[in-house]
């Protein structure tokens, strides 16, 4: 005789989902061109023509990646009109921790007050937030969370070579956070995302300790193959690249964000369409650069509420991730 | 394609591109010293040579381009 299996039953979610707040935490220190100068062979002019950056956020000593997570955890819930308590699991984008073990996720969550929520960390670099912003909308829809705090914190002081002036010059500290909510209708479109391992060597650690990339060819990718990524996620959304009001890319590098807004502007993005710039004043923060620049957008009034965001992430793996937003 | 012809177009990508004058342009000039083409510049420019052209232009061959001349007879014996 065959054994009766119990059937198990599944939980289920709602039908869309929606950011219900961001907030954002950098560096302390303000670091100018100029000040690098003092120690490395450039100057003001060349980091601003190559990278678009005047001036980059470092953290101090006492600020460390998880501090910073904790503060712009803490605002992107207060920004939401919730509490602590009202969030179940927190996904954290990083690839910047001093060490594999403890994650940054669960002792941030405990700071903030989250009790006992799903906590882990999301390794995609740069394009970490995308790739979190996506598992945290299917966790919702899944049923599995009922409001997940999304973080992306980096803190690339300890992983820079500050005598390598080729990267000293990009990198900063910083974390960025939004809260995923339920929704009546999706306003968090389909994610287009994907990887090319066989790029892997193109961004890695010198020496296992320092952030090292391939500039030319990083930037030949980025230039040319993240901009399609980006279309494949508004495609997928339903709308048209006529329909978005900003692009938030990742923070990389100025060029690369003009480079990627001149080709969606060809295939019909309008030339009104806002494009994030936050670089100039806060420096790469890889996985958090996304949430920092909205959050630094929508406190300067470039960003309203219902606005059609495209956010796109890309970086070491190489990963890159992209999807349609509304913003909150 | 004549190298006149190939060296008409990278002049058209230096000025799109790079905001290189088109008068400044000979076959003996440096991109790097002479037209001020930085090494992202370049990229840009071995992208759009490559949709123009029809050429692969590797970023490891990139780096002996070094003058407009160099970068016409590339072309001329890849494309």
């Amino acid at each position: 005789m065959t054994k009766q299996r119990p059937r198990l039953s599944l939980r289920t979610g709602p039908v869309g989902t929606r950011i219900l707040g961001f907030g954002s935490s950098t560096g302390n220190r303000v670091v100018t061109n100029h000040d690098l100068t003092k120690r490395l062979d450039t100057s003001d002019e060349w980091i601003r023509e190559r990278v678009g950056i005047v001036s980059r956020k470092l953290a101090d000593p006492d600020q460390s990646l998880v501090t910073m997570a904790i503060e712009a955890g803490s605002k992107a819930i207060a920004d939401a009109g919730l509490s602590p308590t009202d969030v179940d699991a927190v996904v954290f984008a990083t690839c910047t921790m001093p060490g594999p073990i403890p994650n940054a996720a669960a002792q941030t969550a405990d700071a903030i007050g989250i009790r006992a929520g799903a906590a882990f960390d999301l390794n995609a670099a740069c394009a970490g937030f995308s790739y979190a912003l996506n598992t945290a909308s299917d966790l919702v829809r899944g049923g599995s969370a009922r409001r997940v705090l999304v973080i992306g914190a980096e803190r690339f002081t300890d992983w820079v070579d500050w005598d390598d002036r080729a990267n000293a010059i990009i990198f900063a500290d910083g974390a960025g956070a939004a809260v995923v909510g339920p929704a009546d209708e999706p306003m968090i479109g389909p994610v287009s995302w994907g990887s090319a391992g066989d790029l892997a060597h193109l961004i890695y650690l010198r020496e296992g300790r320092y952030i090292f990339q391939e500039g030319q060819s990083v930037f030949r990718w980025a230039t040319t193959q993240v901009a399609p990524v980006a279309e494949r996620a508004v495609e997928a959304a339903g709308i048209q690249l006529s329909d978005i009001d900003a692009l938030i890319p990742h923070q990389a590098n100025a060029r690369i964000v003009d480079a990627i807004a001149k080709r969606l502007r060809s295939k019909g993005a309008r030339e009104d369409m806002v494009v994030a710039k936050d670089i100039q004043h806060t420096g790469n923060t890889s996985a958090a650069s996304i949430p920092i620049a909205i959050d630094h957008m929508r406190s300067a009034g470039e960003l309203s509420k219902g606005d059609v965001m495209l956010l796109v992430g890309f970086g070491a793996g190489l990963s890159y991730a992209s999807q349609v937003v509304v913003c909150p | 394609m004549a190298n006149e012809d190939i060296q008409k177009g990278l002049v058209d990508i230096l000025v799109e591109v790079a905001g290189v004058e088109a008068d400044d342009v000979d076959l003996d000039k440096s991109f790097v010293d002479d037209l001020d083409v930085d090494s992202l510049s370049m990229v840009e420019v071995a992208v759009q040579a490559e949709d123009k052209f029809g050429v692969k232009i590797p970023d490891d061959e990139l780096a002996n381009l070094k003058t407009v001349g160099d970068a016409v007879n590339y072309i001329a014996s890849n494309a």
